[in-house]
């Protein structure tokens, strides 16, 4: 059941179609910055699911980058 | 899923969050994110959230730790804290992952036979009175010592200078803020007359430019850097990074310019001139508030066993002054520094600005410096000159790197020659702290015994048997590293060592006390802006972990000096800061009462009829001023001094054979040593080891690629690690720096010991090496 955190960061011009992407995302949170072109992501899996949400993730046509913070297992 | 069950992870997903936010506010800083996120922190069932100031950096952040089932589970910015306004960094985020390692020292040990074996608490401190007493008959007062910290709490410090000065009558207690702010001490006493800074960090709101001499504050006091840059945002403020290095600072800033180390001297010498030559002195502030003065040149480094050092100051005129300029013109000083006349003049133009409002900020890199006090003379030299002090945003600012470095080690005087109030030289001071003490007057020896370079330098040599380390890692920290261990290590010398992790430190201890650590028990720390700051005890710590002040009072209770130290466990960190306060009690220096300082984010002294001082030295903020507008009350006349001091080489220069500057220092993610916060797999993984940064073109050179194995040789040792070209920082060509976070990487075992003669503060930043492709 683990909680991960990423911070992502869109292609030029897309960060809001990657916050709505993102938000689509059932297990999934996007907290954008104000300031900087930049989303921190939450995730909220089972260990089955984690895997998929981050190849799901990989996938959208507005992400350029993402990079794993951190993770806590419950 | 049940309801705690829901709770819990939706803490569990804020923890995650938070150190997203972390991460990004290291990467971007000054990045924003909506209140609302920040907001949805508070609402955690079952955390109780308390106050504390952070216990990583001397910017001293407010923030709230939660404690949830007798464990502190997580950490914000407090909102209420005036010096962080709720933002916190990405060691503070992560404070409170330091206290859980799984090798957290929970016994004493006691080495017996060559070898640590567990033992209790009451064996290890009866054996510590013992050594102390069997050592004083053996060898004399001065051959026992205690060693702390900038991140002593203002108990622990009192309590070792109470024992060790006023009990046992030594002088030989210390502290690692000699390594890192005794020249911004003696650079405040020479100018002023009183140490610490006269403005405070509501200068960053009022101020129109900040000029960073050699002060990387992105990443070494990222949350004072992120409001800098708010006010950069929201007013358009100018940001000079002046350095030896391009940093994050420099990018992040409007304009970097690069000087030759240790040539900071001739350049803050050529904007004084500039200052005078282009008629942009303020005349009446200088006639009416300052004097001139000279003192001694060419001193030496200090690198002589035993050298002694006593600077004699002299009285000279503005018209002698404008003379000695004449050498640093800023096409003079152009060739030592590498700076072009232009930046030197656009720098001189900024202060010399009527209409602009001044910052000068800095740390390390003026402090760590074989000319520290003079380093720190010159930059108020110029804010003198202009008349830029005193007032909202108009500040030389030196900034503290440990959460007490000014609250424990200078306030309380935890250094050889000073007491809390005074020094130990001064018959009055002594008569005054014997009376607090109830000691004998005659028990303070009126002499300073040994600086801590030289306290290391005893140590080896045989003339100190004995020495009490706390809440400090000196055997990854002290210059010329491989002496002293050696020296710790000979037969006869006994090192005692009180702390939280297993360290190079006490890998070489005879006896290792288990400390508790910051929320583990209770305290106040005292930050750069002159703010006390206390915290409770929040949750229990490991083991048999014992708090440092604690520790000591046991200890003097056992060598039979239970009147000086009457203090039980309930209430003694209470007793002795009360106690405390007597020292300074007056409108130079009071203290706010406990009560006060529970009950809020910490007060700023002088703390005057219930209200902190923002702004010392001008009667409009400072209730100790005896005339109108500006009074330096710590000078005779209440005049701050202007000082001639030149430039000088380094103790240690690139030659043929050593034709690379080593400078030394910290990266963000790390607290010093890394003893703690290595140990947090986020922090870890941010930043896993240290590396040596090259310029790209000196990398090329040399055939090396980023990550190749480099292979760095001093005088005094060498060391092969990877290499970093084009990373954190880019140093300037024929410059290596190595950040000395990562015992796997001891880069002191290549630095200098040469030391500011007037502070005794050692130079970090430059010494010179060879540089190979391993």
């Amino acid at each position: 059941m683990p909680v991960k955190s990423y911070i992502a960061f869109p292609k030029e011009g897309k960060k809001s179609e990657l916050i709505s992407e993102l938000n689509m995302l059932n297990e999934c949170e996007a907290i954008p910055s104000e300031s900087h072109d930049l989303v921190l992501v939450v995730t909220d899996t089972s260990k089955d699911e984690d895997k998929m949400l981050i190849d799901k993730i990989n996938e959208l046509s507005s992400l350029q980058h993402i990079s794993f913070v951190s993770g806590f297992a419950d | 899923m049940n309801q705690s069950q829901v709770n819990r992870r939706s803490f569990l997903k804020k923890m995650a969050a938070t150190s997203a936010l972390a991460t990004a506010t290291t990467m971007f800083p000054g990045i924003a994110f909506s209140e609302t996120f920040k907001d949805s922190f508070s609402d955690s069932p079952g955390v109780t959230w308390k106050k504390a100031p952070c216990r990583f950096c001397g910017v001293g952040c407010g923030v709230l730790v939660g404690v949830e089932n007798g464990k502190a589970v997580a950490v914000k910015g407090d909102p209420k804290s005036s010096v962080n306004k709720g933002l916190c960094c990405v060691k503070g985020y992560h404070s409170v992952m330091t206290m859980y390692g799984k090798d957290r020292l929970t016994k004493p040990l006691i080495r017996k036979n060559g070898k640590l074996v567990e033992s209790t608490m009451d064996e290890a401190l009866d054996l510590i009175a013992s050594k102390i007493k069997t050592t004083i008959k053996d060898h004399g007062k001065d051959s026992v010592s205690i060693y702390g910290s900038g991140q002593w709490t203002i108990p622990d410090g009192y309590a070792a200078s109470k024992l060790f000065k006023g009990c046992l009558g030594t002088n030989n207690v210390e502290a690692n803020a000699r390594l890192c702010m005794a020249s911004a001490v003696t650079g405040f006493l020479t100018s002023f007359g009183l140490d610490e800074p006269m403005g405070c960090y509501e200068d960053i709101d009022h101020a129109d430019v900040f000029i960073l001499w050699g002060n990387n504050m992105a990443e070494m006091h990222p949350v004072l850097f992120s409001r800098i840059l708010d006010q950069r945002m929201k007013r358009g403020v100018k940001i000079i990074d002046f350095a030896t290095r391009t940093t994050r600072t420099s990018m992040a800033a409007d304009k970097s310019i690069l000087f030759n180390p240790q040539s900071d001297l001739a350049v803050a010498n050529a904007i004084s001139y500039e200052i005078i030559k282009n008629g942009w002195m303020n005349e009446e502030f200088v006639r009416n508030h300052t004097s001139f003065a000279k003192g001694k040149t060419k001193m030496g480094y200090g690198l002589e066993e035993k050298y002694k050092f006593k600077d004699k100051q002299e009285a000279i005129d503005i018209e002698a002054y404008k003379e000695f300029l004449e050498d640093y013109t800023p096409e003079k000083v152009e060739e030592i520094s590498g700076v072009s006349a232009k930046d030197i003049r656009y720098m001189a133009s900024i202060y010399g600005d009527p209409n602009k409002k001044v910052m000068s900020l800095w740390c390390m890199g003026m402090n760590q410096h074989t000319r520290g006090t003079w380093i720190n003379n010159l930059v108020y030299n110029i804010h003198l000159l202009v008349g830029k002090i005193s007032t909202p945003g108009n500040s030389p600012f030196s900034l503290t790197g440990q959460p007490s470095a000014c609250g424990t080690v200078r306030e309380v005087g935890t250094l050889t020659h000073k007491l809390p109030h005074g020094v130990v030289m001064n018959k009055k001071h002594r008569e005054f702290a014997a009376k607090i003490w109830d000691v004998p007057v005659e028990n303070i020896d009126p002499k300073p015994t040994y600086h801590t370079v030289d306290m290391f330098r005893a140590l080896d040599r045989g003339d100190l048997k004995f020495m009490w380390i706390q809440v400090t890692n000196p055997m990854v920290t002290m210059p010329k590293l491989t002496r002293y261990r050696d020296g710790l290590l000979k037969d006869d010398r006994f090192i005692v060592v009180s702390d939280i992790y297993p360290t190079p430190t006490t890998d070489i201890a005879d006896i290792i006390l288990p400390s508790a650590m910051w929320v583990e028990r209770e305290g106040l720390y005292g930050n750069s802006e002159r703010r006390t700051q206390y915290f409770e005890k929040m949750v229990d710590a490991p083991g048999e972990a014992m708090c440092d002040t604690w520790q000591i009072v046991q200890v003097a209770k056992k060598l039979g000096f239970e009147k000086q130290f009457p203090y039980t466990e309930d209430t003694y960190i209470e007793d002795i800061y009360n106690e405390y306060t007597l020292h300074h009690v007056g409108k130079k220096h009071g203290m706010a009462p406990l009560s006060v300082l529970k009950s809020q984010p910490g007060a700023q002294w002088p703390f005057v009829d219930g209200k902190s001082t923002q702004w010392r030295f001008h009667s409009d903020y400072d209730p100790a001023c005896t005339k109108e507008g500006y009074d330096f009350y710590g000078k005779p006349e209440g005049k701050a001094v202007i000082w001639q001091r030149p430039y000088e080489p380094a103790a240690e220069e690139p030659d043929a054979e050593y034709p690379f500057w080593l400078n030394t220092g910290r990266v963000v993610e790390h607290w010093h040593t890394g003893s703690m916060t290595r140990r947090v797999p986020v922090l870890h993984r941010a930043m896993p080891n240290a590396y040596v940064e090259l310029h790209p073109d000196d990398a090329k050179e040399m055939g090396i690629n980023n990550g190749d194995m480099v292979k760095l040789e001093s005088k005094r040792g060498k060391i092969t690690m990877p290499a970093s070209i084009n990373e954190r920082g880019i140093p300037a060509r024929k410059m290596v720096f190595v950040p000395f976070f990562d015992e796997q990487y001891l880069i002191n075992e290549l630095t200098l010991d040469a030391y500011c003669p007037i502070s005794k503060q050692p130079d970090y930043k430059k010494c010179s090496v060879r540089v190979s492709k391993a």
